[in-house]
């Protein structure tokens, strides 16, 4: 629980692991983000929510420049992202991402999965790759699933490989786009449980989802997006109990309410 | 009623069939490697490659073989002197008559491919460069194992019509077993016959071709 309590406010300027400086957008005519100003600090976990079509996927994607931005910066660990090439490769060995449709390499089983990274990336040594690999699908509770393909597990099983695939390159940020929303309902929890235990363990994390519950319990902050901006920022309990804005009232208004 | 295929030694039937056999084989290697280069340049994301690739597969599939391999006998050997490493006469025009067939075969090997890079999931991409493989280990590691096996049935095809295709090196003087069918045409009353034992050769060369292709399409199959 140590970083857990750790606010924006309390955050020295140095520990500022990603930056984003008015960044905009477009996909033709929709401006899809709108002079976005985000900075999450190290061992932050903050949590972007919002309507459908808000823009907080594409501000997620952003950040390991899975989508290009038009204008603005995007800092990370005080780097400007570098254009498309081996020095972008190298930040995003760096940026852990995990995808709502988990994008586990098909034709690989669940340990090759998790160690390709180690191997190809980070040149490790096949047999620390191998151990480490299995250590975090121990820590995410799919050990027993190891030989198996991806095909043949469930979808929150697939999703937890997913997350320690992730793990496995020691990334300084996770970056999880709507996680739980292509697992069956039964299966969400499992998900959230690894996640919280992650946020609890101090990674820098930022989170687009619509799962409220994960929000109050693990985020330091929540970042409410509507129409490609950023309508409020705050502390969970602040806003969920008392939001500033009409939008985040109405949002709310109609996801707390049955 | 057979006896006068003992009567050809220059190449023998089976000699023939065995030039065919090899003209499939290193053509088919040559055109999967040739066609896997095309198919990196076609989908890369440097422009002039993908306009090459374009380029040289719409041109190339376009021409008819036998002008292709006329060409590497009477255009590069005899005009400009390629001689592919070896001035007997035979090897040279079996290199030329090979480096023809890997010229045309690649086009159509570049496009099956890349329809098989057409089905595998953007995400699985997406998965492989967000943890910073670059283009082309994501293209190796990720995409190009999920491309080959949906497209193994296709390929087959294409080394199904390559072994067809070997025939056409007869015009330029490679003993294979249209260039001994003609001979004996030529020479022998039995032409019906003739005919049928060539078929029958070939099927026995690319029927079990086929079955194999077929069955190891079936077992390599990528779940998801």
């Amino acid at each position: 629980m140590s970083n857990v309590s750790v606010t924006k406010d309390a955050v020295p300027a140095t520990g500022d692991l990603v930056v984003l400086k008015d960044v905009n957008k477009h996909f033709g005519a929709l401006h899809v983000l709108q002079d976005i100003n985000l900075t999450i600090a190290r061992g932050e976990v903050v949590v972007v929510i919002g309507p459908s079509g808000s823009g907080k996927s594409t501000l997620c994607r952003t950040i390991n420049r899975l989508e290009t931005i038009d204008s603005g910066a995007i800092h990370i660990d005080g780097k400007p992202l570098p254009a498309e090439g081996k020095e972008l490769a190298r930040l995003r060995a760096d940026v852990g991402m995990v995808f709502q449709s988990f994008n586990l390499f098909a034709h690989k089983t669940v340990l090759e999965n998790v160690m390709l990274g180690q191997l190809k990336v980070r040149k490790a040594d096949k047999k620390a790759a191998e151990e480490k690999a299995r250590g975090l699908l121990d820590r995410v509770g799919v050990a027993t699933q190891a030989d198996k393909y991806p095909a043949q597990l469930s979808g929150g099983q697939q999703q937890r490989v997913a997350i320690a695939r992730a793990l496995a390159m020691d990334p300084k940020v996770m970056l999880f786009d709507e996680p739980t929303s292509a697992l069956d309902p039964e299966m969400i929890n499992e998900v959230l449980e690894v996640m919280q235990q992650l946020a609890r363990d101090g990674m820098t994390m930022v989170v687009v989802t619509h799962e409220m519950g994960f929000a109050r319990s693990a985020a330091n902050r929540v970042v409410f997006m509507s129409d490609g901006r950023i309508v409020e920022e705050a502390v969970p309990d602040q806003f969920f109990s008392n939001p500033n804005s009409d939008r985040a009232k109405d949002f709310l208004s109609k996801i707390l309410h049955h | 009623m057979f006896d006068f295929i003992s009567d050809y030694d220059n190449p023998t039937l089976l000699g023939a069939f065995w030039m065919t056999v090899k003209l499939t084989f290193f053509s088919g290697i040559g055109s999967l490697v040739w066609g896997t280069l095309l198919a990196a340049m076609r989908v890369s994301p440097v422009p002039l490659m993908r306009g090459f690739g374009t380029a040289y597969v719409n041109i190339v599939r376009n021409i008819p073989l036998t002008v292709i391999i006329i060409f590497t006998s009477l255009g590069l050997a005899d005009i400009f002197g390629v001689t592919m490493g070896s001035k007997v006469f035979e090897t040279r025009d079996f290199r030329l008559a090979i480096l023809g067939l890997v010229a045309y075969t690649a086009a159509f090997v570049c496009e099956a491919i890349r329809s098989g890079i057409n089905t595998v999931p953007l995400g699985q991409a997406e998965a492989a460069r967000a943890m910073g493989l670059s283009f082309s280990q994501t293209l190796r590691h990720i995409v190009l194992p999920q491309a080959f096996r949906s497209v193994i049935g296709p390929l087959a095809n294409v080394l199904i019509a390559l072994t067809k295709n070997t025939t056409v090196a007869a015009a330029i003087g490679v003993a294979e077993a249209a260039y001994l069918m003609k001979e004996m045409i030529e020479n022998e009353a039995q032409t019906l016959l003739i005919g049928a034992i060539f078929a029958f050769g070939f099927v026995v060369l690319t029927l079990p071709t086929g079955l194999f292709l077929g069955w190891l399409s079936k077992r390599l199959a990528v779940k998801r």
